[in-house]
């Protein structure tokens, strides 16, 4: 099954785009802010992370880095989750290795239909 | 089915058997009871029990006929002797005296009362135009407790308002 | 498949109520320079947002984004932190509240004062000399106008940079995506494919040749490769036209600006083509950039039993280690459980011993069981203390003094019911104390006190019961005042000596004020005597000290639990009573010399130095007592409201906690008991109300006293010194 970490600070989205993605058949592991998503990461293997930007602690931007240094992070698609639709956050998110993004707000079709493109 | 038939078949202390009564009927079922040599009856979707007599715990300053409470399965209450409340014949308790325990709904609260009987009779089957009203004045009971009369065979029993047995308790404590 | 979203909405609801605290307590606290604060509010309102444009509370983000886009500026030091501002972002937190609950109780809100508060926030955000446009967008990426509905076919050349999976994203998954669009082929080109010994398993040497046959628009097409339109090389043409048009565009250095591409729209087809060409020096150097968020930062509570909406009687969060706790406790109990059964099972005398053992055992485990319980319906006191910050600084805005609030002991935990119902009466004794207590900075200067009042709540548990202060370091009460007034309203007459925590209590009459009321702070007509008794229907009781020119506290006594009582068995005639242990001062046994009779039937005796009545239970109560006179009886001396009396019983019996069961649902209230329990025999025995007791005495020593001549004022003295309520 197909496992995704879903980082974000905020309990309803996090609960949603994990009800989400389990009702699309994924294995779901959640934390809530950067810290805990990389702490999970290391004690496991993901097929997709799905993160957050503002979060306290560390954030989405910070995490994606400190994942792109672990090996088996190396290739695996980082979404982000942004409510920015400048072209800032995107050049940031890409410049931490993130593989694309996802602008807040979004609805579970939306999310589903954009994660197609990193994962099957 | 005739009724006479019903109240001679039926046994009457203790235990009551419901055999033979039809549940599908148009009428509504009462429960009968004893207070002296008189028949009384009440609504028997309101019986939440039969209970032998025990000796309740006393409420301060309370009227003579409220006995106390009990503890029911962790629910504490109320007694109250019918005998007593009206007036009818001499209260003793005994191994007949029973306690017939009636849970009504009043306003938005629901009520758990016991009341002292001298024994238990069986359930009666009545339909809603068997009953007759209640005579307005005389007798020992308050009208406002009296639903009306049902006659069986010879004998009446007097069918009781269970809603305004269960509100008895208010009138107290104004000193 | 569609998602229904509104399971979801209560748990956003919960987070949204927790960052309007968070950031309204954060901005009482807020300093200039404190970096983590000013965040920790954005984030709070950020995330508000979020959820609610997720969500569809459209109302809300919009309101949101105008607090959002003042605390951005705040965090990014474009803005100081003035305090008109913060006084704008608090009324901001009331109004966002207002929204949010609005969602929650299905209503609609103060639309007015959203809007002035709105227009304020737009006023202030437009002083700023500031660009604001980059923040009004908060619609995600749409569709353009350019999407046709028939279908066309496209021809698409996809040629990535080598580094492309790099960043996580597979060509093949992508035209996975672009497949939704509609019908695709596909071929790829390997012309590009060093030989083996050469070649880097991490990247890409392929590019590809796809058709596409779709109605979708170009830009959504364009779309499936957004995120690697900069690492890339997309060529897109619609069938029909002639020449592709690429335009190439140079893009030295990241900029916060919008998209870096040219589109010639008049062209019905127009090819877009971007391309990076050295990307990666700039992705380099890029990441120092963005390295600017601090990495440690205070978190907040992370376990902690929370509670919301102060009158929710719904739920209750329990902290998973009290869950825990729980279930190791009956994992004993149920041990304990089947050793007795084993134990019953063949039994004999021999085995008492280990009978005995087994049922202490039981005890032991039951008693845990219960305190486990308990402390589940056990919240600490910061939840009603919460709202004081905020409820002291305007206060002490509204009354134009210096008020400063301390806290204490607000782990202090207490029974869940209990804290939602002390609330009010906690906020009026508050209300009270900035505006009676604290005196004006002016006053205090001339005084030599320091210009700055302080008020005091604090919190801690005492016995079986918790004790809630409210100090103040005011002026403290004028008892001649007190005194003075009840003199005027008949409550007390001249000759009545009272001792000065009687004359205080006296402040808890009804319809007593001693100093003009602000009609706005008392607000609902809450008096004294309305505190005190939501106190007292608590089982608890207030007690005032205080001290001229000094200051004032207010003590609440609570029990810690309503369902549980310690309580002292005894018995009177065959009938057994409980009396709460915490009301019980002393029980003894009574000594001849120290027993007084007075008029006949009033009965003193001398503890000490108090001359405490003597009530007979039997006697108030109507039953049959063992012994009817004190010298044979045994005496119990309790305390209510102040005042002591000693009850007159026949023995004592043991000391238990006893679960207390209301005479309410079934009967009603009786006079002198506060509720009934059910003992381990399995009877009923009931609970003394030990004030409705004074009470009942007081009313018997009236009613007494009608019949007696006027000429013994030493019994009337004696009666209003005595019992005094």
């Amino acid at each position: 099954m197909t496992k995704v970490l879903v980082v974000d600070d905020s309990n309803s989205i996090r609960d949603m785009v994990s009800f989400t993605l389990k009702s699309a058949g994924f294995e779901t592991v959640e934390a809530r802010d950067g810290q805990d998503g990389l702490n999970k990461a290391h004690t496991s293997t993901f097929d997709l992370v799905i993160s957050d930007v503002n979060m306290p602690i560390m954030d989405g931007i910070t995490l994606c880095q400190e994942l792109r240094k672990l090996s088996n992070f190396k290739f695996t698609p980082i979404l982000m989750l942004t409510t920015e639709s400048s072209g800032d956050m995107k050049m940031r998110g890409k410049a931490a290795g993130a593989t694309g993004w996802l602008v807040k707000p979004f609805n579970p079709e939306k999310l589903l239909a954009t994660i197609k493109r990193v994962v099957r | 089915m005739d009724i006479q038939t019903l109240v001679d078949e039926v046994p009457v202390e203790g235990e009551y058997s419901l055999e033979g009564i039809d549940f599908i009927t148009s009428g509504e079922q009462y429960l009968t009871f004893l207070l002296s040599e008189e028949q009384y009856a009440v609504d028997i979707l309101c019986v939440e029990e039969i209970r032998s007599w025990e000796s309740p715990t006393r409420i301060p300053n309370s009227p003579s006929y409220i006995k106390g409470v009990i503890n029911m399965r962790g629910i504490i209450v109320p007694i109250v002797d019918l005998r007593m409340k009206f007036n009818i014949g001499e209260a003793s308790y005994c191994e007949t005296t029973v306690v017939i325990v009636l849970t009504v709904e009043t306003e938005d609260k629901t009520r758990t009362i016991g009341f002292v009987v001298d024994a238990v009779s069986d359930v009666l089957n009545v339909e809603n135009n068997e009953i007759k009203p209640a005579p307005a004045f005389g007798g020992c009971v308050p009208p406002n407790y009296l639903a009306g009369l049902i006659n069986v065979g010879e004998n009446v029993v007097t069918l009781l308002n269970v809603k305004a047995l269960q509100a008895v308790e208010k009138h107290q404590l104004s000193q | 498949m569609s998602i229904d979203l509104t399971q979801f909405i209560p748990s956003f609801l919960e987070e949204s109520f927790e960052g309007l605290e968070l950031m309204e307590s954060s901005l009482l606290n807020l300093e200039q320079g404190d970096d983590e604060t000013i965040n920790s509010i954005f984030r709070a309102a950020h995330s508000i947002k979020g959820g609610a444009g997720t969500f569809g509370f459209q109302n809300v983000t919009e309101f949101t984004h105008l607090v959002e886009t003042l605390l951005d500026e705040m965090r990014d030091g474009r803005r100081k932190i003035a305090q008109e501002d913060v006084e704008l972002l608090l009324g901001s937190v009331d109004c966002m509240r207002l929204l949010i609950e609005a969602i929650r109780d299905e209503t609609e809100c103060d639309e007015d004062k959203i809007a002035v508060n709105a227009a304020l926030l737009e006023k202030t955000l437009a002083t700023s000399n500031n660009d604001i446009t980059e923040a009004t967008s908060t619609t995600p990426i749409e569709e353009t106008p350019e999407s046709t509905s028939d279908t066309a076919s496209w021809q698409i050349e996809f040629i990535p940079d080598h580094h492309l999976v790099q960043t996580g994203n597979d060509p093949l998954l992508l035209f996975n995506a672009l497949a939704d669009l509609g019908d695709i082929t596909l071929v790829a080109n390997a012309k590009e494919l060093p030989a083996l010994n050469e070649m880097d398993a991490e990247e890409l040497y392929l590019s590809w040749l796809l058709t596409l046959k779709s109605s979708a628009s170009e830009d959504e097409i364009k779309e499936v490769f957004e995120w690697v339109e900069d690492e890339c090389l997309l060529i897109l043409t619609k069938e029909e036209q002639s020449e592709p048009e690429i335009t190439t565009v140079d893009e030295p250095e990241i900029t916060p600006a919008d998209e870096p591409e040219i589109t010639p729209a008049d062209k019905p087809s127009s090819a877009q083509v971007t391309e990076q060409p050295d990307k990666s020096e700039t992705l380099v150097t890029e990441p120092e950039k963005v390295i600017s968020k601090p990495q440690s930062s205070a978190s907040s509570a992370t376990e902690k039993t929370t509670a919301k909406a102060k009158n929710d009687l719904g739920s209750i969060r329990v902290g998973v280690d009290k869950v825990d706790s729980l279930i190791n406790l009956v994992g004993e109990l149920v041990i304990t459980q089947s050793m007795l059964t084993e134990l019953g099972n063949d039994f004999d005398l021999s085995k008492i011993e280990r009978l005995n053992s087994g049922l202490e055992q039981l005890l032991q485990n039951t008693k845990e069981l219960q305190e486990s319980v308990m402390r589940i319906r056990m919240l600490p006191i910061s939840f009603a203390f919460n709202r004081f910050p905020r409820l002291v600084h305007d206060l002490a805005i509204k009354t134009g003094k210096e008020v400063e609030l301390v806290l204490n002991g607000e782990q202090t935990e207490l029974d869940k019911t209990v804290m939602e119902q002390i609330g009010d009466p906690l906020v009026h004794l508050v209300r009270n104390a900035v505006d009676h207590g604290i005196e004006s900075a002016e006053v205090r200067l001339a005084n030599g006190k320091p210009q700055k009042g302080t008020i005091m709540l604090d919190a801690y548990h005492q016995g079986g019961s918790i004790v809630i202060e409210i100090k103040d370091d005011g002026g403290g009460i004028n008892r001649e005042a007190v005194f003075n007034k009840a003199l005027e309203k008949g409550i007390v007459d001249e000759n009545t000596t009272l001792s000065d925590s009687q004359v205080f209590d006296l402040l808890f009459e009804p319809g007593f004020s001693t100093a003009t009321e602000v009609s706005d702070i008392s607000g609902r007509g809450v008096g004294m005597d309305v505190v005190k008794k939501n106190i007292q229907s608590l089982g608890g009781r207030i007690q005032v000290e205080s001290e001229q020119g000094k200051g004032s506290t207010f003590r609440v006594n609570l029990p810690l639990t309503l369902a549980i009582l310690d309580g002292q068995l005894v018995r009177v005639g065959s009938e057994t009573y409980i009396i709460p242990l915490i009301t019980i001062v002393e029980s003894l046994q009574p000594q001849k010399e120290l027993i007084n009779r007075v008029s006949g039937d009033m009965v003193l005796y001398r503890l000490r130095e108090d001359n405490v009545p003597v009530i007979p239970i039997y006697q108030l109560f109507n039953i049959p007592s063992e012994f009817e006179n004190i010298e044979s009886s045994l005496l119990v001396v309790v305390e209510a409201e102040g005042q002591k009396i000693g009850l007159m019983v026949d023995d004592l019996l043991a000391q238990q906690q006893v679960v207390i069961k209301s005479l309410n649902d079934n009967y009603q209230q009786v006079e002198g008991v506060s509720g009934a329990t059910i003992l381990g025999d399995g009877s009923v025995a009931m609970i003394l109300d030990i004030a409705g007791i004074i009470n009942m005495a007081l009313t018997k020593a009236q009613n007494n006293q009608r019949y007696k001549s006027i000429n013994q004022p030493q019994v009337g003295q004696l009666v209003s010194e005595g019992v005094n309520l």
